[in-house]
């Protein structure tokens, strides 16, 4: 049987979900893969939902927005935009492709473009091949790295990151130093990384208390860094030592804390 | 309501053949079996139109004998028919909204007509989709407010007192507040205004006189607004005078009517070096005042700073027949003397106004075609005296015209403060910097902010005839919720959950209608009737704990995990 990818679709009440009525007013074909859920703006795209519904194995997910200047809410395409972006990042990070993810602006009256764009999606993941997260049977390894990433969507830290970029590029940080899209785009890779990292070992040591060579094995990064991000998470208390073997000391995690 | 929260969800789902538009497609009997298994599905049936009385009555029967608590309608786009629908559930008694729609004919059968399986596999996932959510709809209530039957008009140009006097026959009151001196904006610069070549002064001074006049309408010359809280029906607006004073009122709702200046051409064509290069503006002051001294020739150049190709694109609409008018002014008082309108493009439709051009052309003003890429120079000889060069595209040579006069046509611009204003009301404006409707052809006077409104040039160049069209319509708009007294608004609103808010106040600063404040306690309090629903608060909070109605985190999961054929643990 041929591949059939499933593709969830998230878009706007006003610009693309009207596109894509107008697909379908127009009598304009496209492939029949995709799902769409209506929202009212594409800044209501919550991250950790987008990382969800690939972990639950969506081969693909499409978000439509209202192109820049025309959002029916001001700026919320702003935000989608921001949030896709760190999206992406942090997808990166995973071994699940970046691809499987886009972002586009279709307007009310761009109907040809809703349904060219769904077509080029539907390729594109075609390419990439099922998700390996789809099935009874996904990739216990992709998906380990996709959940790092949805917790990391959910934590605190990056979430207000990701809340202020907007604000901090155009009236400034709290000083009012106003801060350039370069310089935000470095601090926003440094949270990344720490974040994804973190919870990987988090979601790691939860499974089963590992010391710190074993979890340098597993993420396959240097013992030195693994060290610096467990002293951190203990003393933020989300670890804790569960016991020591010969001279190591195994780490577990903690329920609460954060 | 609070009971019904508790209800277990006994779901009805009606699927539309919509005629052959779905049927001839979709197998909807399949649709409608394989709904019936779907989990809280109580009911589910097909019907012909659903939208038709008979498919609504069938809704409305549906609830009453099968306690149905939420229904769903399988057919066309909610961006249509969702009104009807929820009237319909209203009617027989569900919360409307416990109403949810699965879009299976232009998102499906339309767009895969010669898919009938792949479309008929789509529309179950739909139907699944929305079951999925409407399992965990809520149902919601719109709030009710009073509203203030006042207005404010900002700008006492010949839009906003149009839309005063019109307000004020309707029996409200309204505050004008306006920035100058004196009552009158553009209109008190202008000598005689086309198409009827009345004086520009006379039309003016009986709307002012009416203005000032009546009782019901307060003016505040050399006044600003400095603060607009509050929401429709429910402003509070602070002003302040040149001297600093400050003063508050209330109003329902707001008409935004501050017009538009003109760009000066500072360093274009000699403007700014040569005194005997002047805006249209000037030649129409000197016009009026009688200053005018008889000029041998006059060239007035078009488009000057306007339809550029990057920056202010835009055409300014009045400048042609601006020129045209002022030439034959011109004309008029001296019939000997030259006027060349050199133009690149002549824009002169509309009832009166292409007669105005054809009799410029009759009494002998010349029209020179230029092209933008080869504009015209000025340049100044020994004795001040000015030449114009032109590249005539036609003759395919340089003409030189000697001038003692020339006159460039600049567009409307926007106010250096228009965009302070457009941040103390939130609303926005475009790419060309004017105030920017919420839609260009359905609602092409209102902001998205409700309450709020805009007429005349504040809102795009345009003539006196349109400006005053604008005000008499900003003016119904504006009557309409101060008619009603009470409003019910928007029920699709974000929510804080206090317990989980940090107080980091993210939100607050990124709502764009700035319906977000943080509270006596330090928390997020979102003002219901300014939200407008969008959601970006809910999607952005570091805590999340901001819930989106209607469109909540669960309930956006639950379609998600359907739409994969998984179920929501
Ligand atoms: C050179 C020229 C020639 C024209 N000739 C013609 C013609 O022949 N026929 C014709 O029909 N039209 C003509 N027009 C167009 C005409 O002037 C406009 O259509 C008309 O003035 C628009 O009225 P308005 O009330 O919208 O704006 P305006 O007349 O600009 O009035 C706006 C008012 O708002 C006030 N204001 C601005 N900002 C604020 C603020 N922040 N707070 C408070 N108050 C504020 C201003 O001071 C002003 O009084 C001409 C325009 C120009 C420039």
């Amino acid at each position: 049987m041929t591949f059939e990818p499933r593709i969830v679709g998230f878009l706007c009440n006003w610009c693309s979900y009207a596109g894509a009525d107008l697909a379908g007013v127009s009598r304009i074909s496209y492939p029949t893969n995709i799902r769409i859920i209506r929202l009212m703006c594409s800044g209501r795209v919550e991250p950790v939902i987008v990382l969800e519904t690939l972990a639950q194995g969506a081969d693909g997910v499409l978000v439509m927005g209202c192109h820049i200047g025309d959002c029916h809410y001001i700026s919320g395409n702003l935000y989608a935009e921001r949030k896709i972006n760190v999206l992406k990042k942090l997808l990166a990070r995973t071994s699940l492709e970046v691809g499987r993810l886009r972002l586009e602006w279709v307007s009310a009256s761009e109907g040809g473009r809703f349904a060219e764009l769904v077509k080029d999606f539907v390729e594109q993941i075609k390419a990439l091949g099922p998700s390996p997260l789809a099935g009874d049977k996904p990739d216990k390894n992709i998906l380990a790295g996709v959940l790092a990433a949805k917790a990391a969507a959910e934590d605190f830290r990056l979430r207000l990151l990701v809340g202020r970029e907007k604000t901090m590029i155009d009236d400034g940080n709290v000083y009012g130093e106003k801060v350039s899209e370069e310089e935000l785009d470095k601090i926003l890779n440094e949270v990344i990384d720490t974040e994804f990292v973190r919870n990987r070992i988090y979601l790691l040591v939860k499974e089963k208390p590992l010391s710190v060579k074993e979890l340098s094995e597993r993420l396959d990064l240097d013992s030195k860094t693994v060290l610096r991000h467990v002293v951190v998470m203990r003393r933020r208390g989300l670890i804790t030592v569960d016991r020591v073997e010969g001279t190591s000391p195994l780490y577990t995690a903690l329920e609460v804390g954060r | 309501m609070e009971s019904m929260e508790e209800e277990t969800p006994r779901i009805g789902v009606f699927v539309c053949h919509c005629g052959i538009n779905i049927g001839g497609v979709v197998n909807v009997p399949e649709v409608v079996e394989y709904a019936k298994k779907l989990p809280c599905v109580v009911y589910a049936e097909e019907n012909l139109y659903t939208c038709s009385s008979e498919g609504i009555s069938k809704i409305k029967e549906g609830i009453a004998k099968y306690n149905l608590n939420r229904v769903i309608v399988a057919s066309c786009t909610p961006r249509t028919h969702e009104p009807l629908f929820r009237g319909a559930c209203e009617e027989a008694g569900v919360n409307k909204y416990l109403f949810e729609m699965a879009n299976i004919r232009d998102q499906c059968s339309w767009a895969h007509m010669h898919e009938p399986e792949g479309a008929t596999e789509k529309a179950k996932d739909l139907v699944r989709m929305a079951v999925a959510k409407s399992r965990l709809l809520k149902p919601l209530e719109e709030p009710e407010i009073d509203v203030t039957p006042s207005a404010l008009v900002i700008g006492g140009g010949i839009s906003g007192m149009t839309a005063a006097l019109c307000l004020s026959n309707q029996g409200f009151k309204v505050h004008i507040v306006e920035k100058e001196p004196e009552l009158g904006g553009m209109l008190g610069h202008l000598y005689k205004l086309y198409p009827t070549m009345q004086d520009a002064s006379e039309s003016l001074n009986h709307v002012v006189n009416s203005v000032k006049s009546n009782k019901s309408i307060e003016v505040l010359t050399s006044t600003v607004v400095k603060q607009v809280k509050g929401f429709i029906g429910n402003f509070e607006v602070t002003v302040q005078k040149a001297n600093d004073e400050t003063a508050n009122f209330e109003a329902g709702t707001i008409i935004v009517a501050t017009g538009a200046p003109i760009f000066e051409p500072v360093g274009m064509y000699g403007y700014g070096e040569y005194d005997n290069v002047i805006t249209q503006l000037r030649l129409e002051q000197l016009l009026k005042d009688g200053q005018l001294k008889k000029p041998e020739s006059v060239v007035m150049i078009q488009c000057v700073g306007a339809r550029e190709k990057e920056g202010r694109t835009y055409c300014s609409r009045i400048c042609c027949m601006t020129a045209i008018k002022n030439a034959l002014l011109i004309k008029d008082l001296h019939p000997d003397t030259d006027v060349y309108i050199l133009f690149r493009e002549l824009q002169t439709y509309g009832k009166h106004y292409e007669e105005h051009y054809r009799t410029a052309q009759d009494k002998g003003v010349k029209f020179v075609k230029y092209l933008q890429e080869k504009s015209p120079r000025v340049v100044s000889g020994k004795n001040g005296e000015l030449t114009v060069n032109v590249y005539h595209a036609l003759l395919n040579e340089e003409l030189k015209i000697g001038s003692d006069l020339v006159v460039l046509s600049t567009p409307l611009i926007q106010h250096e403060d228009a965009r302070e204003l457009s941040q103390i009301l939130k609303v926005p404006l475009g790419p060309d910097g004017f105030f920017f409707e919420v839609h260009v052809k359905l609602r092409p006077i209102d902001f998205a902010t409700d309450g709020i409104y805009v007429c005349g040039t504040a809102h795009s160049p345009k003539d006196t005839p349109e400006s005053v069209s604008q005000a008499f319509g900003v003016a119904s708009r504006a009557a309409i919720p101060m008619a009603l007294k009470r409003l019910r608004t928007e029920a699709i609103t974000a929510v804080v959950h206090e317990n989980l808010c940090s107080g980091c106040g993210t939100c607050v600063k990124l709502c764009p209608y700035g319906a977000i404040e943080k509270d006596e306690k330090g928390v997020a309090r979102v003002t219901e009737v300014v939200c407008k629903g969008c959601g970006v608060c809910a999607a952005t909070c570091p805590e999340r704990a901001i819930e989106m109605r209607h469109f909540t985190s669960e309930q956006v999961m639950a379609q998600a995990l359907a739409a994969l054929g998984r179920t929501s643990a």
